[in-house]
Order: C-alpha cells, then sequence, then structure tokens
C-alpha cells in the first residue's frame, strides 16, 4: 500500500501536472513556529506576522505561492483568529484553471465564506462553470461548496444544474449530488419538486454511497411536502426490499461495521419508513413483516446492533403497527433497560416516556427496573427515571412507589428537587389512599424538601388538613414534633404555626389515638412558637403566621394568657410593618374588643377548595356544614387565613365597602362572615334575578327558639319551584334591652343561603320592638331542608350565644 | 441532523469546529464555550448524551480528545456515536503510522493533537471525511473508497 508521505499535500492525480513551488515560508515552518510559541501573547505575535506577510503575498499577483498562502491563512483562521481579508483569494483561486489553487480556494470558500458575506455570490458562476468540468473531481469540489454554503439564490440558480448531474453515469458523482439537493431542498423548498422523479429512480442504484444520498434525500423531500409524500409511499415495497437484502445479507468487507451491513443506511431507511408508514394503514401492512425480521435477527450484543434495533423501535411504535409487533418492540426497550450500558438504559427510558400515555400497562411491567434506575449514578438517567416513575404512578401501586419516591427525594440531585417534590405531590393528591397517609406524605416532603416546594402548597395543604378533621390532633402532634426539630423550613414551619393556632386545644390535651401521647404544657406550645417568632432563618410570612397563631391560643388555652398578652404588645413596635399592624390589631382586639375576642378567634370553618375532582379515600359527608364561605371571599380564604382575622378588624376600624347600606350593622364584627353571606347574598341575587320577595299572603310564624326571655319565630314563603324566603322575627321580653344581637344560619351542602341585612341589632326590653331578617333559601337538588341557626347577643354586658335547628318549615311540603 | 460538531482537548482547547447551520461568529463562540463547560464537567462513568437548549449532544472520548457532535431531537444517538467512531477510525487509517493495518485508536487521536492537526483540517477532512459528513449526514460508509482517495491524495 501507500506509504505516507510528511511532505504538504500539493499533489494531484496523474491528470494534472505539477506547479513550482516557492512559499516564502513553508507551512510547516510556520506551524512549528505557532507551537513553539510558549506564550499566547508570543503566539499572536507570530500570527500577525504572517498574515502580513500573507496579505502583502495577496497583493501581488504571484503565481506560485498563492495556494499556499491561503492554506497558511486557513490554518490561522481554523486557530480562531480573523481572516476575512482572505475571502476575495479565495474567489479569485476558485476561477483558476489550476486545480490545486481550485482546490483550496474552495476550500476557503467552504471555511471562511458563509451566505451571509456578500462575495459568496461571487463564485456563482464558477461553481456553474466547474459543474460541467470534465473532471469529476472539479465537479465534485463545486458540489461539496455549493452544498455547505449555497445560499437561496445560488440554489435557484444552480438547481438544474444539479437535476442532471442526478441523472449521470458517474456514481461518484451521483451521491455528491444527491447531497447538494438536499441542502438544496432545505434552503428552497419548492425545488423539491424538481428532484423527486430523479430520487425516485436513484432508488434502483447498487451503490451504497448513491443509495444513502438518496434515501436522505427523498426523506428530506417528504418531511417538507406532503403530496411527495404520498407519491413515495409506492417505494415502500423497494425500500422494504433493500432493507432485507442488507439484513440477510452475509458478510460484506465493503460493508460491514461490526457484523451489521451498512448500519448507516439502515438507519436512514428505517427512518424512512418510519415517515412513509406514519398515519397509513397500507404502507404500514407493508412493512409489518420487515420490521419484525429486524428486530429478531439484528444482533444486539454491541452498539451499533442496539442502534438498528432502536430505530427500529421508534419506527414500529410510530405507525400503524399490529400489536404483536408493538409489543415485540416494548419488549425490546424492556431488554435496554436491563442493559448494563448506561446509555442504552438511557434512550430506553426516553422511549418509553413517548409511548407511557399509549401503551401504558406494556410499560407498567418494567416499572420495577425503572423505579431502579432513580438509583443510578448519572444526573440525566435519574431525570428520566424520575418522569417515567411519575408517569407510571397509579392506584394501584401508589403505597409502594411513594415509598421509592421518597427515597429518591432524599439523596436527589439539587436540580430535581423541585421537579420531584411538585410530581409526589400530584400522585398524592390524585390518589392518595387515606388522609392520613396523604398528610403523612406531605408532611414528609416538607421535611425533607421543604425549600424547593411551590408557594400554593402552604394553603393547599392547610386546607387538607382542615378536611381530615378526624386526625386534627393527631396532625398537631406531628407538627408539633416537627417544628421543634427543625424551624428552617418555611413552608413546613408555616403550616405547623397555622394547626397549633386553631388545634392548640387538642395539642395540649395530650391524648391522641394516633401517635404515641406526650405531654405538652402551655409554656411549651408557646416556647415553640416564640422561637419561631424570634429565629433570624423565619421569613416575615412565617412570622406573621407565627402571630396569628399565638393570638389564636388566647381563647384556647387557660392559663398563659397574660404571656400572649406580652408577646403581642412587643410586637406593637416591631419594625417589620406587618407584624406591628397585626400585633396592634390583637392589642386592641385584647383591650377594647376583649368581649368578641372568642368569637373572632373561634375555630375556621372548613374551607371549600375551589378546583373539583380529587379523590380522597375518605368521604367528608357531614349533613349541615358550617357558614357556607362565598364565593367571593372563597379565593382568600385558603390564602391569607391570617389576614381574614385583620381583615375583620379593619372593618371595626370602619372600611364599609363590604358591608351592606342598611343600617346597624356596624358593631357586628362577630357576623363578618354573615356580611360575607350577605355581600355575597346581593350579588348572587343581582345575578339570579328573579328572587325578590314577592309580598305574598302573611305567611304563618312558627316559634323555632324561646330561651331567656329571647324568643325567634320563622315563617317561609315559596317563590318558585326551589326557593324559598324565610324570615326571622327576634323579639326580647326581659327587663334589660339587648344589644349586638345577630343572627347566622347555616343549610345542607347543596342548598343556596343569601341572609339579607337585618332590621337592626338591638332588641329593646320588652319587647317593645322586634328584628326581622329574611334569608333566602334555593333548593334545587331538593333536599331534606334543615336549617341551624345560631343566636348571638349581649345583655347587661355578658355575651351569649345559643344555637336552634329547625327541621321542619311551615309551609314547605314533606317531600321537600 | 447534525447541527455541529466539536472537537476538544481535555485542557479546554478547541481543536475542530465545523458548522453545518448559518450561525453568526459570536453565537458560535457561546455555544462552544457553554458546551466545552458542559462536557469538560461530565465524569467518566456517565452518560454520553446530554440534553442543551433544544438539541441532543452526543459525546465520546477518545485518549484526551473529546468529539462532541449537537443532533436535533428526532436523530438517533446510538447511531451517532457509531458516526463518531467511524471519523475517528478514518483519521486513524489516514494518519496512522506506516503500515497499513488497523492501529489501535488513540494513535491516530495523537497524531491529531501533536503533528497532524494542521494537515489533516486543513487538506483531508474538508474534502473528504467532512463530504462523509456532508449535510450532517454521514453517506460514505465504505474502507475501500477511503483507501483509494488517500492513494489518490498521496501521490
Amino acid at each position: 500500500m501507500h506509504t505516507h508521505k510528511h511532505k504538504p499535500i500539493h499533489k494531484y492525480t496523474h491528470t494534472h501536472t505539477h506547479t513550482a513551488m516557492s512559499p516564502s515560508v513553508p507551512l510547516q515552518e510556520m506551524i512549528r513556529a505557532i507551537r513553539s510559541a510558549r506564550t499566547q501573547c508570543e503566539e499572536r505575535g507570530v500570527i500577525q506576522r504572517e498574515c502580513a506577510a500573507i496579505r502583502a503575498q495577496f497583493r501581488q499577483s504571484d503565481n506560485g505561492g498563492r495556494s499556499h498562502n491561503l492554506a497558511k491563512l486557513l490554518y490561522v483562521h481554523m486557530l480562531g483568529y480573523p481572516a476575512h481579508f482572505g475571502q476575495m483569494e479565495c474567489v479569485r483561486m476558485i476561477a483558476s484553471p489550476r486545480y490545486s489553487e481550485k482546490r483550496v480556494g474552495y476550500l476557503g470558500a467552504m471555511m471562511l465564506l458563509d451566505e451571509k458575506q456578500d462575495a459568496s455570490l461571487l463564485i456563482t458562476n464558477s461553481i456553474k462553470n466547474d459543474l460541467s468540468h470534465s473532471s469529476q473531481h472539479v465537479q465534485s469540489l463545486a458540489l461539496c461548496t455549493l452544498a455547505c454554503m449555497g445560499s437561496a439564490e445560488m440554489c435557484r440558480d444552480l438547481a438544474p444544474e444539479i437535476d442532471r448531474l442526478l441523472r449521470a453515469s458517474n456514481s461518484y458523482i451521483k451521491k455528491k449530488a444527491a447531497l447538494c439537493a438536499v441542502h438544496i431542498v432545505r434552503k428552497v423548498q419548492e425545488l423539491g419538486e424538481l428532484f423527486a422523479p430523479a430520487a425516485r429512480s436513484l432508488l434502483s442504484e447498487k451503490n451504497h454511497g448513491v443509495l444513502h444520498g438518496a434515501v436522505v434525500l427523498i426523506t428530506e423531500l417528504c418531511e417538507r411536502s406532503p403530496e411527495t409524500l404520498e407519491r413515495f409511499r409506492k417505494a415502500v415495497p423497494d425500500l422494504v426490499q433493500i432493507m432485507k437484502g442488507l439484513v440477510i445479507s452475509g458478510y460484506s468487507p465493503e460493508h460491514d461495521v461490526a457484523g451489521i451491513s451498512d448500519p448507516f443506511l439502515q438507519v436512514r431507511i428505517l427512518r424512512l419508513l418510519r415517515i412513509l408508514g406514519h398515519n397509513s394503514e397500507a404502507a404500514s401492512d407493508a412493512m409489518n413483516d420487515l420490521l419484525a425480521q429486524v428486530a429478531t435477527n439484528t444482533d444486539s450484543t454491541k452498539t451499533v446492533g442496539n442502534a438498528v434495533l432502536y430505530e427500529t423501535v421508534l419506527t414500529v411504535l410510530d405507525i400503524k403497527s399490529e400489536s404483536g409487533l408493538r409489543v415485540l418492540a416494548v419488549n425490546i426497550l424492556g431488554r435496554f433497560l436491563l442493559n448494563n450500558d448506561r446509555n442504552i438504559r438511557y434512550i430506553a427510558m426516553i422511549s418509553l416516556q413517548k409511548i407511557v400515555g399509549t401503551d401504558h400497562n406494556a410499560v407498567q411491567r418494567h416499572r420495577g427496573t425503572i423505579v431502579d434506575c432513580l438509583k443510578d449514578q448519572d444526573a440525566s438517567v435519574k431525570r428520566r427515571a424520575l418522569d417515567l416513575s411519575l408517569a407510571l404512578v397509579s392506584a394501584s401501586n401508589i403505597r409502594s412507589m411513594m415509598k421509592e419516591l421518597l427515597i429518591f427525594l432524599s439523596s436527589c440531585p439539587p436540580e430535581l428537587r423541585a421537579q420531584a417534590a411538585s410530581g409526589i405531590f400530584n400522585a398524592a393528591e390524585r390518589y392518595a389512599p387515606s388522609q392520613r397517609w396523604h398528610i403523612d406524605t406531605i408532611l414528609h416532603v416538607l421535611t425533607t424538601a421543604g425549600g424547593d416546594v411551590r408557594d400554593e402548597t402552604v394553603p393547599n395543604l392547610i386546607q387538607l388538613i382542615t378536611t381530615a378533621s378526624e386526625l386534627h390532633c393527631y396532625t398537631v402532634h406531628k407538627l408539633y414534633r416537627a417544628l421543634l426539630t427543625d424551624i428552617s423550613q418555611q413552608p413546613l414551619v408555616q403550616v405547623a404555626c397555622w394547626c397549633i393556632g386553631e388545634y392548640g386545644d387538642l395539642l395540649l390535651r395530650g391524648d391522641c389515638q394516633e401517635t404515641e401521647p406526650v405531654q405538652v404544657s402551655e409554656d411549651d406550645v408557646l416556647d415553640a412558637l416564640e422561637t419561631v417568632l424570634q429565629s433570624h432563618m423565619s421569613s416575615p410570612a412565617t412570622r406573621g403566621f407565627a402571630l396569628t397563631a399565638t393570638m389564636k391560643l388566647s381563647t384556647r388555652i387557660t392559663d398563659n394568657v397574660d404571656r400572649i398578652r406580652s408577646i403581642v404588645s412587643i410586637y406593637g413596635s416591631c419594625i417589620d410593618v406587618e407584624l406591628q399592624q397585626r400585633a396592634v390589631e390583637y392589642n386592641a382586639l385584647f383591650k377594647k374588643y376583649d368581649h368578641m375576642r372568642a368569637a373572632v378567634l373561634e375555630r375556621m370553618p372548613v374551607i371549600e377548595k375551589n378546583s373539583p375532582g380529587h379523590t380522597n379515600g375518605e368521604s367528608t359527608g357531614e349533613p349541615v356544614r358550617e357558614i357556607q364561605p362565598a364565593k367571593v371571599k372563597q379565593g382568600e380564604l385558603p390564602q391569607q387565613p391570617a389576614n381574614q382575622v385583620c381583615d375583620l378588624l379593619d372593618l371595626l376600624g370602619g372600611s364599609e365597602e363590604t358591608l351592606q347600606p342598611s343600617p346597624a350593622v356596624g358593631g357586628t364584627a362577630a357576623g363578618l362572615t354573615t356580611n360575607t353571606a350577605s355581600t355575597a347574598g346581593g350579588d348572587l341575587l343581582d345575578l339570579l334575578g328573579g328572587f325578590e320577595p314577592v309580598p305574598l299572603a302573611p305567611a304563618p310564624t312558627v316559634p323555632v327558639y324561646d330561651k331567656d326571655g329571647v324568643t325567634l319565630t320563622l315563617s317561609c314563603e315559596k317563590q318558585s319551584d326551589s326557593g324559598l324566603t324565610v324570615t326571622l322575627t327576634a323579639s326580647n321580653s326581659t327587663d334589660s334591652d339587648i344589644s349586638s344581637f345577630t343572627l347566622q344560619a347555616a343549610v345542607p351542602k347543596s342548598v343556596q343561603l343569601h341572609m339579607k341585612a337585618p332590621s337592626g341589632d338591638c332588641l329593646p326590653a320588652r319587647g317593645a320592638a322586634k328584628v326581622t331578617q329574611m334569608v333566602v333559601l334555593n333548593n334545587p337538588n331538593k333536599v331534606n331542608l334543615k336549617m341551624r341557626v345560631r343566636i348571638s347577643y349581649s345583655s347587661q354586658g355578658s355575651a351569649f350565644q345559643d344555637t336552634v335547628q329547625i327541621d321542619s318549615f311551615p309551609g314547605l311540603s314533606a317531600a321537600h | 441532523m447534525m447541527r455541529f460538531m466539536l472537537l476538544f482537548s481535555r485542557q479546554g482547547k478547541l481543536r475542530l469546529q465545523k458548522w453545518y447551520t448559518a450561525t453568526a461568529e459570536r453565537d458560535k463562540k457561546k455555544m462552544v464555550r457553554e458546551l466545552m463547560q458542559i462536557v469538560l464537567a461530565r465524569k467518566p462513568k456517565m452518560c454520553s448524551f446530554l440534553e442543551w437548549r433544544d438539541l441532543k449532544i452526543v459525546y465520546k472520548r477518545y485518549a484526551s480528545l473529546y468529539f462532541c457532535c449537537a443532533i436535533e431531537e428526532q436523530d438517533n444517538e446510538l447511531i451517532t456515536l457509531e458516526v463518531i467512531h467511524r471519523f475517528v477510525e478514518l483519521l486513524d487509517k489516514y494518519f496512522g503510522s506506516d503500515t497499513d493495518q488497523p492501529r489501535a485508536l488513540p494513535s491516530g487521536c495523537q497524531h491529531l493533537l501533536r503533528h497532524r492537526v494542521p494537515k489533516a483540517i486543513i487538506f483531508v477532512i474538508p474534502f473528504y471525511v467532512f463530504p462523509t459528513f456532508t449535510n450532517g449526514r454521514i453517506h460514505c460508509s465504505s474502507y475501500q473508497k477511503c483507501r483509494r482517495t488517500r492513494a489518490l491524495y498521496a501521490n
């Protein structure tokens, strides 16, 4: 064979003559000089000197060394230095009749000129001439260059030439022309039509190079034009034939790569078959047998075999293949998952991710292996495994999968934490087998990855906790313990504070079936909250939660109310404006409005969740709920439970917007929810329109409450098929006046309730005047109508409260 | 389709870059810097594929040279690994020592690193090997062709 010569390659084929070489500095020497430069600065110096010399040489019309100088310039360009002054030289060299100069000129064009440079247009004519040159090497130079940097105009100009060359007899030229055509089609899509017939005929070539080029060209044409795609569907049998030839044929030294015959061409053909078979039954049928054959016969011990198998799997999954073939494909992916090579595992998971929606059961079979990949060292593999595991969670495997996911969360790389946490939350929400499990899971995530969860986790969790009323005791104990261990995870601390504030009495009671009992004293609880308040790790929002929780405890504990009072008054001069405002308002609640404190700080109602459709394991079907929070305020309740108290106190301060214009409601702070209902009632009444009570003959009144001299009577009128107006009338037969008289009402869940403003809130002694309030009900589902009314008032300086349940309404038939 | 191919050394020096789409100089430099940083930070046993912007990056290390290709979403990563391998074999066949027996891979790469870069890159690769890779696709899969053309150029 030929020995390798250590000379600059200025040799040509025997058809060309040698030229005399007289370079100023041989290329080799320049390279040596550059390489021996010890510092960047020295190297720059050498290069600047050389460039200056080259520029000077360009200006002369020295025949001999032109190609050599350009070659030096190209080397300098490769190292990253500017070389734009060589562009015109390239143009000149391309036009030269000498092959040596043409060659370097074209090389320079490919490296220095791209379609953005103006000089590129100047070579169009040279290329055109060279495309019809007698020597195939010159033709190939032109073809290569056009394929590399041809702009859209150049392509349009020269496309007919390329088409002619596609039909040439020389396979070397045909191959290059095919690839040039690919470039042209990419630049100017309309020219695809021009090449389609020639491309079709190239499929019958034997030369693999030409075949490869043809397949690439056809792929490009089909991707861009649906009509061409239709036409080429007829070529599927030919492609199948070629493919079969490659798969079945024996060893061919020319094309063998590790036992596979021309895998590059195989992959190309499979890709084209994929495009042709997509959405076409007929075409998919024609390739079914072949795909099965490739899938079973390809040797998968080396990467190259796996590459072909991978492409086969992608094709099978994308066309309308029969189910047996799909199963075969998924099994191949399953085998890939068990492969030792990490690359293969990675691409298996990517492919499984694509089909987990459609072939869910098939992928489920490999769940075990996928979950194992969560423990892989490589971050890319871990990411893929996480995506796939989350997609595979279902109601039946939720417990085991969650265990694995939580283990993963504790050791996963930081960039995946947020994704893992939110994935776990979604899965838990959709498939939680029980509320306790759900709460436990969320708590676990908050303790491990609390810093990476999204903001709405806190209100979501609070909402969840309020619905699980049996678990309040358990939840607050668990959260209290978590709070003692670590107060750095803000979402966890916020939820814990909220719960301790709400359910502090349960915490102090000490007994709890679900966890071991632990004695918690009031001081302990207050200590914990104070730690949160004072810690530098707590964010302002967290401290707000803690302050409100401390305040709420004032009604739930008995001994240390003074301590709470002092905490609250200290924060009245806090620098943080939000905290200061809260503290001042709570102080006011202690001082001026102490009689309302109990009502203001009582247990919150269960918060309605806006979005439907999550299945918790246990049902929460209580027949009568607390005051139905009106839709107007609903959005706020989950987000700012603490701020609702502040809104309440703002009303005390006199912001009037939410109050009905009707009189005497100013002092009834405890009736915030009533007001809410009224406001909503107002809005909804506007929407519904026809619920204005129509004056009818006075309906029968029924006494529903009579105690301590306060009586309440009820009468109702039917307005429509499902609508009903109830009028409650109160009177006072005692000797002292009653003030701050308010009524609150609650009805079953499906019934809508709107309370109108009461006529007043004072009941003078000895029945001198009455207070009436109208309640409009809408019962579309015709459930059994019940109403629970809470009466609260002040008499002789003390507050009274009572509740009465009304089960039957006069004027209503039993069926309703 | 392959968008670009980079060759760089373990020390972070770029040896070769070939772009198959028209990109501004500034963007090219930025992409090269970013990718070199990402790939050089990878540990030895890690996966050869990674996702970067909207492309897939396939890289393989031979001796102290990293061969790095950027391919599109629908391309086959495993066959790209084979393409890189074929490229390395060609380089080795071309610039291996005087015998024509296939040599252990590193030698060709060492040559590439030490001496033959200029010759290889300037004269051979664009005309032979990159046509092999024209338009980001490999289209000459024959070793015989390689030998014949080498003969052509060697005279």
